[in-house]
């Protein structure tokens, strides 16, 4: 690694110039969002068949497996924060754990909700406890138990020791949602989309669904951001340059 | 095309109840996490304010 990239990484492994950073970078990534998503919604409802098997309820899709592989994915990122929070006792690292938790549980809650929506018309019930659906209800708990558990213990050190250890424990969950499909026979359709095979499913449907996960995906990152500044300020509070900046908002 | 007018569209082949229950969920839940975004900034901002303005009483009162 050059000197001078050594540099620049720990640049913005600091609060104070990483809270600058995040500030121009979040309405770029707001923007992307918005744009990706109006695409997205645009294929999905107007450019996609209707489906031979499903009809019109499969339009479901674009926000349901968007949403569910961002549930999956911000846990894993979460995880990983937490993991080099835990080793390096890095602040920053701990502030994007905690900034990503909500915006995680938000998407599977999306998750969980629209494929209850999907179920009913497709299986004729809301809900059944086989493996992919309890999974995934797993993980909403554990989302909602990594921000109780951080919101209840008052030494933000602790807070995020503990946190960590919890998120870290769960991080077992996410492979067995991705693989319950394969692993136990369920109600739950299997993948259409993998990484070995061509998608099982129209080109403009899958178009639609990627648009729409990137989407998912870019919203998540300016939600992260704007939060992530939040908390460093929160927890920068004794900080000169927080109370400059604070200063300058009056 | 896949619709003939507006009324096929929000029927979706008679499945609007789902699909429509399913978006307008998400829509809400997403600008309900922008909007409580906001709010915690300006709590934040507000409360970092205060908390500044009673350290430099203390600390003018010390000195």
């Amino acid at each position: 690694m050059s000197k001078s990239k050594r540099v620049s990484w720990f640049y913005f492994s600091s609060p104070q110039t990483f809270y600058g950073l995040a500030g121009r970078l979040q309405p770029w990534f707001s923007a992307l969002a918005v744009i990706f998503c109006v695409v997205g919604l645009y294929i999905g409802f107007f450019i996609a068949p209707t489906d031979a098997q499903q009809g019109e309820s499969y339009r479901i899709i674009f926000i349901h497996v968007p949403s569910a592989w961002m549930s999956m994915f911000i846990y894993l990122v979460m995880g990983f924060w937490c993991g080099v929070g835990l080793v390096f006792n890095t602040r920053l690292s701990s502030m994007w754990a905690t900034a990503l938790a909500p915006t995680g549980a938000l998407f599977t809650f999306i998750a969980l909700w629209t494929g209850a929506l999907w179920g009913k018309p497709t299986w004729g019930t809301w809900w059944v406890w086989d493996a992919r659906l309890t999974s995934e209800l797993i993980l909403l708990f554990l989302y909602i138990g990594f921000m109780a558990l951080q919101a209840a213990i008052d030494d933000q050190r602790r807070a995020d020791k503990a946190g960590a250890v919890l998120a870290l424990v769960g991080v077992i969950n996410v492979p067995i949602i991705y693989f319950s499909v394969k692993w136990w026979s369920t109600l739950h359709q299997g993948s259409s989309v993998s990484m070995k095979s061509a998608p099982t499913m129209a080109m403009t449907m899958f178009a639609g669904m990627i648009v729409m996960a990137l989407g998912f995906w870019m919203y998540s990152i300016a939600t992260a951001l704007s939060r992530v500044r939040c908390v460093i300020l929160e927890r920068e509070r004794h900080t000169e340059w927080v109370m400059a900046e604070i200063g300058e908002r009056k | 095309m896949n619709w003939q007018s507006w009324s096929h569209f929000w029927a979706m082949g008679g499945y609007g109840l789902y699909v429509w229950g399913s978006y307008a969920v998400t829509l809400v839940v997403m600008i309900g996490e922008i909007v409580a975004l906001l709010m915690r900034r300006r709590g934040v901002v507000e409360s970092l304010t205060k908390y500044y303005a009673a350290r430099g009483k203390n600390h003018e009162a010390k000195a």
